[in-house]
């Protein structure tokens, strides 16, 4: 019983990861430029993350494996952050302008 | 050349008094319960991460954390910003909070993504920060980083620049209610 709950809080955490991911890459794909694609790619790191490993752990029983799979979440946690910093940073150094206009609804039409 | 050496020294000696000077508000009593903390910290991560509990492998694992921790405090590298135990639980109760703002900006984030026409305003500003430390400054920058939608782009002096990717997401850091927190963690109001 506790075996067949485990397995579709798994299920449940796996797949809406999964949906997460792929909304992350459609972003990735959909979006306009650099800076609005970065926060697609955030997605991935943060709540895609925290759902496929948490729903992971819930496999791994109450071992070794579940304190390293929780540690991997918080390794994520700490350095995805600096990195998207490091990319916006250097691409606003560099002289990449933001796309920031265009985007009322009045111009769309 | 031995004057120039000679200026060289008097700028070491002065730089070794600066530090001292810096150092002494802090107290040998912190220092020495930091190393405490720091022996602790690779004690539990080598015990959660070895899984192997023979008395010759534990001892080899205490040894070499005491000898981390003894090099470190040699060294005088762990200071308030690299073992920050001076925040104590609150920067948990912080982490709980961000973990809720994170689930409803990936909200956001996704909704923007599926129905551009109707989410997607780009906006770039600048915003003042109110944290005094660099580490209260890191903790803030990096925790816009994190919530999607919002991404730190520069941070200069007390001036953060933002991009947000929708009108609710800078909202959300004009209001300041992270930076007012971020600030109470750190006990700098």
């Amino acid at each position: 019983m506790i075996d067949l709950l485990l397995d579709i809080g798994t299920w449940i955490l796996l797949i809406a990861g999964s949906i997460l991911l792929l909304i992350t890459g459609l972003g990735l794909l959909r979006l306009p430029d650099l800076y609005t694609r970065i926060h697609a790619g955030g997605m991935a790191d943060t709540l895609a993350t925290f759902l496929i490993f948490v729903g992971l752990s819930l496999q791994s029983g109450f071992s070794l494996v579940t304190v390293k799979l929780l540690l991997v979440i918080v390794f994520v946690f700490f350095t995805s952050p600096v990195s998207s910093y490091a990319l916006a940073q250097g691409s606003f150094v560099a002289g990449l302008k933001p796309k920031l206009d265009g985007f009322s609804e009045e111009e769309e039409e | 050349m031995a004057y120039t050496n000679n200026d060289h020294q008097t700028c070491q000696i002065r730089t070794a008094e600066t530090k001292v000077a810096v150092g002494a508000d802090d107290g040998d009593t912190q220092d020495l319960l930091r190393t405490i903390s720091l022996f602790l910290v690779l004690m539990a991560v080598w015990l959660l991460l070895s899984g192997h509990y023979t008395p010759l492998i534990t001892g080899f694992g205490i040894v070499s954390c005491l000898l981390s921790a003894l090099i470190a405090y040699r060294m005088d590298v762990i200071d308030r910003e690299s073992h920050p135990i001076h925040l104590g639980p609150r920067i948990i109760f912080y982490w709980g909070w961000l973990m809720a703002e994170i689930y409803k900006a990936n909200l956001d984030v996704a909704k923007c993504i599926l129905f551009p026409k109707k989410h997607l305003r780009p906006s770039m500003f600048t915003e003042k920060v109110t944290q005094k430390s660099d580490l209260g400054k890191v903790i803030y920058a990096n925790s816009i980083t994190l919530t999607p939608g919002t991404v730190t782009v520069d941070l200069d002096g007390d001036i953060v620049m933002v991009h947000a990717l929708t009108k609710a997401s800078a909202d959300g850091v004009k209001s300041g209610d992270m930076d007012r927190r971020v600030t109470a963690v750190m006990e700098e109001a």
